[in-house]
């Protein structure tokens, strides 16, 4: 299935851009047990066992690095998932992804945009925080 | 659901669980509990755990509240399955529907108190543009919402839009009133684990 993918690293801008809010918040706020509970999910799907490869779940959770038909799919569900369709589904079906496979990746896309929102509502708290405290 | 393993795909512990739900409730299994039932190592088990610890564990904001920002959460989704299980949680929770069906039509004109409506508008915020300023979040801090309070909002915001992007992509089947409200119940008595 390598042709799939684009060439692009697997470190893309996606999760750079994650990983540098993440330094921001986490100088100022403690990690809850709520966060905590979302990383383990996190790095469950990212990096335990799966039918998919753990590098097509890094790129479905950063919604970067895909083509189609698989980015049409993962790009839905990240940004306007209530115009999924059955032909996304068939689409990717017909590229070759098997049901298990898109089983996680579907997961990867909803969690990796949601750990993005997450992560940016904390950013800004560490923030509004930082101001009220120099202020 | 749009994949067939969500259909048929369950083990036989799980299946005969879903045919006792029926029987017993007398109200079809949601397909977001059975979603937590197929592979549940890969997602659900985890799942359950944070969406649990987010909309049971311990918070200054009461259940009824937490429950109305996964409705607001959903509404801005437009997840209509989640819209309707957690708006009828919501209702049953506050025990109050028009103040319910308020928020979700109109948040600024709502009757909430000041502090509950700027986090709601914070999370909707978040959620339609997926981003977020200090500016936005001193608004909500100075409306005397704690930062704690913030972070389990937060955790709200997390779970319904992961649950509702996964009904809307799955494809979760809109259930109808009265299996919602029989939904909202079992919410408010088991929880989510």
């Amino acid at each position: 299935m390598g042709s799939t993918f684009t060439s692009l690293p697997a470190e893309h801008h996606a999760q750079r851009a994650v990983n540098g809010q993440q330094e921001v918040y986490r100088a100022v706020l403690t990690e809850d047990k709520k966060r905590a509970a979302y990383r383990a999910l996190e790095d469950r799907i990212l990096n335990g066992p799966g039918t998919a490869t753990p590098d097509q779940r890094a790129r479905a959770f950063s919604n970067a690095g895909l083509s189609q038909p698989l980015a049409g799919l993962v790009g839905k569900v990240a940004t306007r998932p209530a115009q999924v369709t059955e032909a996304d589904f068939a689409a990717a079906r017909a590229a070759g992804f098997s049901e298990d496979q898109l089983f996680e990746l579907v997961i990867c896309a909803a969690v990796g945009q949601s750990a993005r929102l997450y992560d940016a509502g904390l950013a800004a708290l560490a923030g509004a925080i930082a101001v009220q405290e120099d202020g | 659901m749009r994949l067939d393993v969500l259909n048929r795909g369950y083990g036989p512990g799980a299946k005969l669980l879903f045919a006792l739900i029926r029987l017993f409730s007398r109200h079809p299994v949601p397909d977001a509990a059975r979603l937590v039932f197929y592979r549940p190592d890969f997602y659900g088990t985890r799942a359950k755990e944070f969406t649990h610890e987010a909309m049971r564990g311990p918070s200054a904001w009461s259940v009824a509240d937490r429950e109305l920002m996964a409705a607001y959460v959903s509404t801005v989704n437009e997840s209509a399955f989640c819209i309707g299980a957690h708006s009828a949680t919501a209702r049953q929770a506050y025990q109050d529907g028009p103040k319910v069906a308020a928020v979700l039509a109109d948040l600024e004109s709502a009757p909430v108190e000041d502090g509950l409506k700027a986090t709601l508008r914070m999370l909707g915020k978040l959620t339609r543009d997926g981003e977020l300023g200090a500016t936005d979040m001193r608004q909500v801090l100075s409306a005397g919402v704690s930062r704690q309070q913030v972070q389990d909002a937060l955790a709200v915001c997390a779970a319904f839009n992961t649950t509702g992007r996964l009904a809307d992509a799955f494809g979760f089947e809109v259930l109808r009133p009265e299996d919602f409200e029989a939904g909202a119940k079992y919410l408010l008595k088991r929880g989510y684990r």
